[in-house]
């Protein structure tokens, strides 16, 4: 495995030019439109019309129209606020904690060091993992017998079903898994930041640490933004791990809202209660989103 | 920060990262007896096969892996010749149409699955798709469509648009313009798309825990789980060699395309 990160595709293919008449252009762009149209957005606006509805899972149920009631409903569920609360803690925690750790690794692959090769290699493989093995591994990792934290620390904790470490060890588990996407794309944005800039503080004199806080960082700004925003979203619609690992015990401990919501939808049949609660996740994200982008932008400038 | 220092930080995320993989490769290979002791072993004392012999026995390992087979490989072709000339039209033609369509691959990330799933469930199951293997491949093409966008986009761009006009004024037309210089180039883009699509169809297990109700259907995932019985009791060993076993596929091909991925999601996120 030689250079991480190479050269951005698409650099070559540019230019604002028109494409050739337009006539042909609308041919083509009808496969582009169909897949996106039939596979995302119909889906997507059936499942939100959902959240307005009474819909349920058996097949000859009445489905009508009940406006906000399941808001209102959701919002007086204290269930789903637990849940809610869970998945927040998850959702921010497992997204800080990768990016710090991330980016010291980053940090570390981008320096000539003898075990960068292991561990380049050692970084990408849980990206290829089926999340369900992920989760079948850490359980031997935990389980309270056999495994290996247990004999290593002399303890005996049942870690996944204990009402105080699960979470903490289910975070765990997510910031091992969401580090490769997130070291890979950090690795390329350190690999793009242009040597003269270090060379013209270099010339200052400035320590390592100046050197990464004035040149390293500001550069790494947007490459940073949008891992980080795509990280919190993924991790805040996390289901397979948490599933396989807890199933969202010990009581609900680690019930993360698609787990939640999985449960309401599939083991009680309430479709559209169920729709109401992913429509109100991804109100809160594009929430939390805005405001963070919208305050980047406004330090950035 | 001195050299040493450096080093031991490495060190630390070469240990966090690597010692789940060695231990379960280590409980695959140990037996029972072993894994009763209190002391942990991470070189198993007598090494055995015997788990994953184990494992095929308790499970139709066989069966659910052909079925994912199946699954994975028909989501692969098919949302490859469905993304591709769509690719194409993106990369080409800068409408605002295409502008949208583009965005919208990106926003329609933000949505929780449950917002998909439900819905897609609800027509499967009126079309009597529900419990089927063509009906989860509908839903896996759905669910990596947006990505396989994304990265088959990213390649035609990387494809100099100056080689497809000489041909085309060459006389060639634009279409045998497009099979005679585009095509081959973007041949190892194409690839790198069918196997991520492959490993996302093979590794999923929301979608298959949803439509798939029967054991006689289970994909590879949903047998895995069975492995850990309603109680959470689980034979240990089996479990291992069982999800070693599983991860193979993915991990060779993933070796494969990595760094196309990287090249494909970094075309993504620096020229929005």
């Amino acid at each position: 495995m030689t250079a991480l990160a190479e050269r951005p595709y698409g650099r070559a293919g540019g230019g604002s030019r028109r494409g050739p008449r337009s006539g042909g252009g609308l041919a083509l762009l009808l496969p582009a439109l169909v897949p996106v149209l039939v596979f995302s957005v119909g889906p997507l606006i059936y499942g939100i019309l959902l959240a307005f509805t009474d819909a349920r899972s058996g097949r000859n149920t009445e489905t009508s129209f009940v406006g906000l009631e399941n808001f209102a409903e959701l919002l007086s569920d204290g269930d789903f606020w637990e849940s809610f609360r869970i998945g927040m803690i998850w959702g921010l925690s497992v997204t800080v904690l990768q990016f710090l750790a991330s980016l010291g690794l980053a940090l570390l692959l981008n320096q000539d060091l003898r075990l960068r090769g292991v561990a380049r290699v050692l970084a990408v493989v849980p990206w290829a993992m089926p999340p369900v093995v992920v989760g079948l591994m850490w359980r031997l990792v935990y389980h309270p017998d056999a495994g290996l934290l247990n004999g290593l620390f002399g303890t005996h904790v049942d870690w996944l079903h204990d009402f105080s470490f699960a979470l903490p060890a289910v975070i765990v588990v997510g910031v091992w898994t969401g580090m490769p996407q997130t070291t890979v794309v950090l690795l390329a944005g350190l690999q793009n930041v242009p040597k003269e800039l270090y060379e013209a503080v270099s010339v200052d004199g400035a320590g390592a640490w100046r050197r990464f806080w004035n040149v390293t960082l500001p550069q790494l700004r947007p490459v940073i933004v949008a891992i980080t925003s795509l990280d919190f979203v993924w991790n805040i619609n996390q289901f397979s791990l948490v599933y396989v690992l807890t199933q969202g015990g010990p009581g609900g401990r680690t019930r993360l809202p698609m787990l939640f919501a999985y449960e309401e939808a599939f083991r009680y049949g309430f479709f559209g209660y169920a729709a109401t609660l992913g429509v109100a996740i991804t109100i809160v994200v594009l929430a939390v989103l805005g405001l963070y982008l919208w305050r980047q932008a406004r330090e950035g400038d | 920060m001195t050299r040493a220092l450096k080093y031991l930080a490495l060190l630390g995320y070469v240990v966090f990262l690597a010692f789940p993989l060695l231990w379960l490769l280590s409980t695959a290979l140990k037996t029972p007896q072993e894994m009763a002791a209190l002391d942990p072993t991470w070189i198993p004392r007598r090494p055995t096969l015997a788990n994953f012999a184990d494992a095929f026995a308790e499970q139709d390992l066989v069966g659910a892996g052909l079925r994912s087979l199946v699954v994975a490989v028909a989501t692969a072709l098919i949302t490859v010749a469905l993304a591709l000339p769509a690719a194409y039209a993106l990369a080409r033609f800068r409408g605002v149409a295409g502008k949208i369509a583009i965005g919208w691959v990106l926003v329609s990330q933000v949505f929780p699955v449950v917002l998909i799933i439900i819905p897609l469930f609800m027509v499967l199951r009126r079309l009597e798709l529900v419990n089927t293997l063509a009906g989860l491949t509908v839903v896996h093409v759905t669910f990596v469509m947006p990505f396989a966008l994304w990265m088959l986009r990213g390649y035609v761009r990387a494809v100099p648009r100056e080689l497809e006009e000489a041909a085309a004024v060459d006389g060639a037309g634009r279409l045998r313009a497009l099979a005679a210089v585009v095509a081959p180039l973007l041949v190892p883009g194409v690839v790198a798309t069918l196997l991520f699509s492959f490993i996302s169809s093979w590794n999923e297990f929301l979608f298959a825990l949803v439509i798939l109700k029967d054991p006689e259907v289970e994909t590879l995932p949903l047998t895995l789980v069975r492995f850990v019985g309603p109680e959470g009791v689980a034979r240990l060993g089996p479990l291992a060699a069982a999800s070693l076993l599983a991860t193979v596929p993915s991990l060779v091909f993933f070796a494969i395309i990595q760094r196309r991925l990287r090249s494909g999601l970094m075309a993504g996120a620096v020229k929005g």
